[in-house]
């Protein structure tokens, strides 16, 4: 007997004004994070790419190519990382990270781009680099380090060196994730200075590039200036000498694609573990058109709209398998494939009642019970609230599905893909909840409520606060302060802003969903599940 | 019907003769033993026959020439002949000798007329005596300037001055003219005692624009002696032959009649028996002349068997045997047209130095009646820095010289060959040269001026775009298998278009051709491709159908054969081959050792001799070391002032390419 499993059939219509209007709308969009990221790849611009260049070394991003298998995806994160910051001086925050692929086995690649002021860390750079080593840590991948990088942005040095998750941490988190074999591997191409040292010692195996890679806790001004000892960088610290006298590195490269080879030939010595997949199937591609989901996506977000509409076009043959799809309408749940992987999908359908919180944490269950990983498509304004739903306890069914997704030990996979504002950030695994990944469309908005509820919510207090003290707010400057909480919110809320900061793993063409959660999907059964309990579920 | 010549033979050679003869003798149910060296244990011919002993190490001079070990391997085996092959000892009187006494078959002339034909000037004697036409000259021992005037007098200019010692073109001339004569010995003269000592002379006529035709003769020890018409060897580089046929294009009928009778009067004149080739010079009048005779079985005698449907080698064998010749003279017709050409692995944009290693890819069009191969290797094996570093001979036959020139381009636009480098193509354009088609060749067009008949060292950009597309969907494919074999089947991983988030992903392809690096921009996934060049860049379908594909460029289509090993993918787009390489980024010049301290190997060879010792002193260009590859001397030279410090070559040693041989102090 054959299995028929239903597929999800469309209900939009493609040639519909409505339909293009968004699809325009969001075209726009994805267009403007193309060239958004387009200039973010150039790096610290062209005087500096040159210099570089003229020195013999590689880009960063061509460093990462020859690294990786021919051809092999990348799979960035936070490419979006300081956007905006530091007066626009750190594209990508000055470190490129990703997972790639190196002789058939996925890693995590920290690459410093040097082009950005001498690839020194700016807070964002930390923040991304830890980031970074936490995908190592939760995927079990193998990491390469290519350093050049000046070590610590020395103004900024109070957000970037004191602090529990400040730049100590990378060290910290290399010797653990060592302790946990997953391997630590450097690649010098330039400079790793002072704390930055630590990186190529803190490895397991490490290459120095000739002439290039230098390695030392000062360099020749300190020194100078610390012992009057006059020495030049190569012979303080360069590749003959750790690679032949302090054993600091283990290989010299003759140049940057000799090294880059060297840390290919270093990988496919690993013996690392086959990965530990669930049952798959021979992927398909869904019945229709990632491209529609320009249009399906409502340009404006009040415009509800059916979510089965987009997972139609993620998961393979449009194929659907929902769980209790009579109850709690507003969640929309059930089993999917994504090329191949079974996934349980997880998407809001509307505001969260007592009733899709109930059903999302019994799913959320289900998935953990059989081993499949979980996918958030999120797009929530919130929980319903009012006296009804407040007596009747909607604070401890909302707080049922936040442990479930607390306590999923499945791999957990986040795209907003409209709005993310409130607690219902937390019960569809926001960023705090720990998912593997978490992707953003770039029509997307996060923040703790929306910008006018923001607005009303703030007027009504400060019109309470004034009333009480007897004194009077004119209308003219109640709208103005309300529409500077609500352009606050926009701007704060917008996913350049939230990508800056890494509160995401980067903001995605929403044609690419499918492809990014299959390649999350696969490097995370790289780890084994650690299956824990459940905390205690309010009743 | 006709019986079994012999129930058992040895074949005392290696390679495609070897191959060759067992065929024929398979065929006559005559039971093989092969003889091989170290170097050939896992030889093709050792695999064909059927016994196969090892007469010694892979010195030619310790196991395929050691007669004493071959007679001894033919009597403990039963033996009852032995067939030499072509080189080795099969012109060898001795071994024809040792063989008589030792009572088996020498499949060949008598050893008095190897020794006889083996001597130029005694060979020259016996075709005047038989009135076959020599090269007029002197060779005498009177050298008074009068004498040796008369002579050139009587064989006319121009005619060529030659140091009797001679060798290499020292004391060589060329006198137009009577005038001329007198100044140009004199030069002659001192050139030949500067160089050997010896300021004798000899004179011959010069003949400006030869041609080399040859006659394939057969004699039984009944005294009958047939032809089997003539064969064209003109195209030749270094005095090796490139390419052969039958009929000599040039030739008219009374010529042929006339070398033929004569060739076979050369063959009555020392009571020949078995196959033999008598060979002549042709000049631009029609005018022939005896050069020498070959006593063996040809490498080019497929082309006669081509052309007159007999199996030589049969021949050989009933002859050896004591039958009479198969058939008479009126009963041997030539059809048709044959061409042979030689493949060989030597690198025609590198001097032709011969190459070796393992044949990673090796693949020849079917054979048929109209297409033969003869080869001694099948892919896998190795081309050995040892022997002759011959790969095949492919012959076709066509109604007429055009439609065979055309068979013998076809097929060889299926002999692909990864590996060694190999002289295919320049073969196959050789072919197409419209000097070749008109037959206007001479043995020395070749070495007076290569250049134009050397294939284009630069692939069009379509040839460059379907290597990139055939790298491009090799990557993809090989990701996939080796995703298939893994636990995580069909990971999306495994997708390597290079994609990156909001961008549809870069490749880049590193090729080499030749001396030549093309880096490629590739774009796209699975047969559909935007590829930029420095200057441009273009939108290609990409479709494989096993070894040809299809590549398509702005609406028009385009069909290339394809073949790849361990990275190297041989283009052939139906008039030229070429060779793509992974370009390798990092092959460092120089490296750490100071350039110009080493002196190594320029390619895999013997040492002949060694000039210097440690610790000689050496002035820049002073002769090191005297190497030999092949037909090749190759001096090694110091490559600045210095002093030897260490010296590794040793005499007769094989080395490999790359090979440091002479050091010096720094």
């Amino acid at each position: 007997m054959t299995s028929t499993v239903p597929i999800i059939n469309s209900q939009v219509n493609p040639q519909d004004v409505d339909f293009i209007a968004n699809a325009e709308n969001m075209n726009a969009l994805v267009q403007d994070l193309s060239h958004q990221l387009e200039r973010i790849r150039l790096g610290g611009g062209d005087r500096a790419r040159e210099k570089h260049l003229k020195r013999g070394k590689m880009l960063p991003r061509e460093r990462i190519r020859a690294l990786l298998d021919p051809g092999s995806a990348f799979l960035e994160l936070s490419p979006m990382a300081a956007h905006g910051m530091y007066d626009g001086n750190a594209p990508c925050a000055g470190v490129i990270t990703g997972i790639g692929r190196i002789n058939n086995t996925e890693v995590v690649v920290v690459a410093n781009d040097a082009t950005v002021k001498g690839g020194t860390y700016y807070p964002m750079t930390v923040k991304k680099h830890l980031r970074a080593q936490e995908v190592a840590w939760e995927n079990n991948l193998p990491c390469i380090y290519l350093v050049d990088s000046g070590g610590a942005f020395l103004p900024l040095q109070d957000e970037v060196f004191p602090d529990r998750d400040h730049f100590g941490r990378i060290f910290y988190n290399q010797a653990r994730l060592s302790a946990k074999n997953i391997p630590q591997i450097a690649v010098v191409m330039g400079s790793c200075t002072a704390g930055g040292a630590y990186v190529p010692a803190m490895c397991d195996e490490s290459i120095i590039v000739k002439e290039q890679g230098t390695i030392f806790l000062g360099g020749p001004p300190l020194v100078k200036a610390a012992t009057g000892e006059v020495v030049d960088a190569e012979s303080l610290g360069g590749a003959e000498v750790h690679c032949s006298t302090s054993g600091v590195t283990d290989h010299f490269a003759e140049n940057d694609q000799h090294a880059l080879q060297m840390a290919r030939d270093i990988v496919a010595h690993l013996n690392r573990p086959e990965k530990q997949t669930p049952a798959l199937q021979p992927p398909r591609p869904p019945r229709y058109d990632a491209e529609e989901l320009f249009g399906v996506m409502p340009r404006d977000t009040r415009i509800p709209f059916d979510i089965r509409e987009v997972i139609a076009r993620i998961v393979d043959g449009s194929e659907f398998q929902e769980f209790k799809a009579r109850y709690g309408k507003t969640l929309v749940t059930g089993f999917a494939h994504i090329h191949g992987y079974p996934v349980g999908i997880v998407a809001n359908n509307g505001i969260l009642f007592a009733e899709s919180a109930l059903k999302g944490a019994h799913f959320i269950e289900l998935c953990n019970q059989r081993d499949i990983p979980l996918v958030f498509l999120q797009n929530i304004t919130g929980f319903m609230v009012g006296k009804k739903y407040e007596n009747a306890g909607i604070a401890k069914d909302g707080a049922k599905m936040v442990t479930a997704v607390a306590c999923s030990h499945v791999p957990k996979f986040t795209v907003v893909i409209g709005g993310s504002f409130g607690a219902g950030n937390y019960a569809m695994c926001g960023r705090g909840y720990q998912p593997r990944m978490l992707w953003m469309w770039p029509n997307a908005r996060i923040s703790v409520m929306g910008g006018e509820q923001a607005a009303s919510v703030l007027a009504t207090v400060k019109r309470d606060g004034l009333q009480a003290r007897k004194q009077d707010w004119p209308e003219d400057e109640e709208k103005a302060f309300k529409e500077r909480i609500s352009a606050q919110y926009e701007h704060q809320g917008h996913p350049y802003y939230a990508s800056a900061r890494l509160w995401d793993d980067g903001v995605i063409d929403p044609r690419d969903t499918r492809r990014v959660l299959g390649l999350g999907l696969s490097a995370s059964f790289n780890a084994a599940n650690d299956k824990g309990r459940f905390g205690v579920f309010r009743m | 019907m006709s019986r079994r010549p012999f129930q058992r033979i040895l074949i005392a050679n290696r390679g495609e003769i070897a191959c060759r003869v067992i065929a024929t003798c398979r065929r006559l149910g005559i039971e093989t033993i092969a003889v091989h060296s170290d170097a050939d244990r896992n030889a093709r011919h050792v695999r064909m026959a059927d016994i196969s002993v090892c007469v010694g190490p892979a010195a030619a001079s310790e196991s395929y020439l050691n007669i004493d070990r071959l007679i001894a391997v033919a009597n403990n085996h039963g033996a009852e002949a032995v067939h030499p092959g072509y080189g080795f000892l099969s012109e060898n009187a001795t071994f024809a000798t040792r063989l008589a006494e030792a009572d088996i078959r020498f499949i060949g002339p008598s050893a008095d007329t190897i020794t006889q034909m083996g001597s130029k000037a005694e060979a020259k004697a016996v075709m005047e005596k038989a009135n076959v036409p020599v090269v007029p000259g002197y060779h005498g021992n009177k050298q008074d300037i009068d004498t040796l005037f008369q002579h050139a007098e009587k064989i006319g200019y121009p005619l060529l001055i030659k140091a009797s010692a001679g060798g290499g073109g020292k004391g060589m001339r060329i006198v137009q003219k009577a005038g001329d004569f007198a100044g140009e010995l004199g030069s002659a003269r001192r050139e030949a005692k500067a160089a050997f000592g010896d300021d004798s002379v000899i004179l011959e006529r010069y003949l400006s624009r030869p041609r080399h035709v040859e006659v394939q003769v057969f004699g039984d020890l009944h005294g009958s002696v047939v032809h089997m018409f003539e064969r064209d060897c003109s195209t030749q580089r270094r005095y090796q032959k490139v390419i052969e046929e039958s009929p000599a294009p040039t030739i008219s009928e009374e010529q042929r009649q006339a070398m033929c009778q004569a060739a076979v009067a050369a063959a009555q004149a020392v009571n020949y028996t078995g196959a033999g080739t008598v060979e002549f010079i042709v000049d631009d009048d029609g005018s022939f002349f005896f050069m020498e005779m070959n006593t063996r079985l040809q490498v080019e005698h497929p082309v006669t068997e081509m052309v007159t449907g007999l199996d030589l080698v049969e021949w050989q064998l009933r002859v050896a045997a004591g039958e009479k010749l198969p058939l008479y003279q009126d009963q041997i017709r030539s059809r048709g047209h044959a061409i042979e050409a030689r493949v060989y692995a030597e690198d025609p944009n590198k001097g032709f130095l011969p190459g070796s290693g393992r044949l990673k890819h090796l693949s020849f069009p079917q054979s048929n009646d109209r297409v033969r191969i003869d080869t001694g290797v099948e892919q896998g094996d190795e081309v050995t820095v040892h022997y002759d570093p011959m790969i095949a001979k492919v012959i076709a036959w066509g109604e007429d010289r055009t439609e065979a020139i055309v068979a013998l381009r076809q097929a060889l636009q299926h002999v692909e060959i990864i590996g060694p480098a190999d002289n295919t193509g320049f073969v196959e354009h050789l072919l197409q040269h419209t000097m070749f088609e008109n037959a206007t060749i001479h043995t020395a067009t070749l070495d007076q001026d290569l250049q134009p008949f050397l294939p284009p060292v630069e692939p069009s950009r379509l040839t460059v775009a379907a290597a990139a597309c055939s790298v491009l969907a090799a990557q993809e494919r090989a990701a996939r298998a080796a995703q298939l074999a893994t636990s995580d089947a069909y990971s999306p991983w495994s997708i390597h278009d290079g994609w990156r988030s909001c961008h549809s992903g870069r490749r880049v392809i590193d090729l080499e051709c030749g001396d030549r690096h093309y880096s490629v921009d590739a774009r796209g996934f699975a047969g559909d491709y935007e590829l930029s060049f420095e200057d441009s860049s273009y939108r290609y379908q990409f479709e494989e159908h096993g070894d040809f594909v299809n590549i398509n460029c702005q609406n028009t289509t385009h069909r290339a054969r394809v073949v790849s090993a361990d990275g190297v993918f041989l283009i052939h787009n139906g008039q030229h081959r070429f060779e793509f390489k992974p370009h390798n980024p990092f092959a460092f010049e120089g490296g750490s050792e100071a350039k110009g301290d080493r002196v190594v190997a320029p390619m895999p060879g013997k040492i002949v001799s060694v000039v210097v010792n440690s610790g000689t002193e050496v002035a820049e260009g002073d002769p090191l070391v005297i190497m030999e590859a092949m037909k090749m001397e190759l001096t090694l030279r110091a490559p600045r002032d210095g002093v030897v410090d260490q010296v590794s070559a040793q005499v007769d040693q094989f080395v490999e390419a790359d090979t440091a041989l002479v050091t010096l102090e720094k």
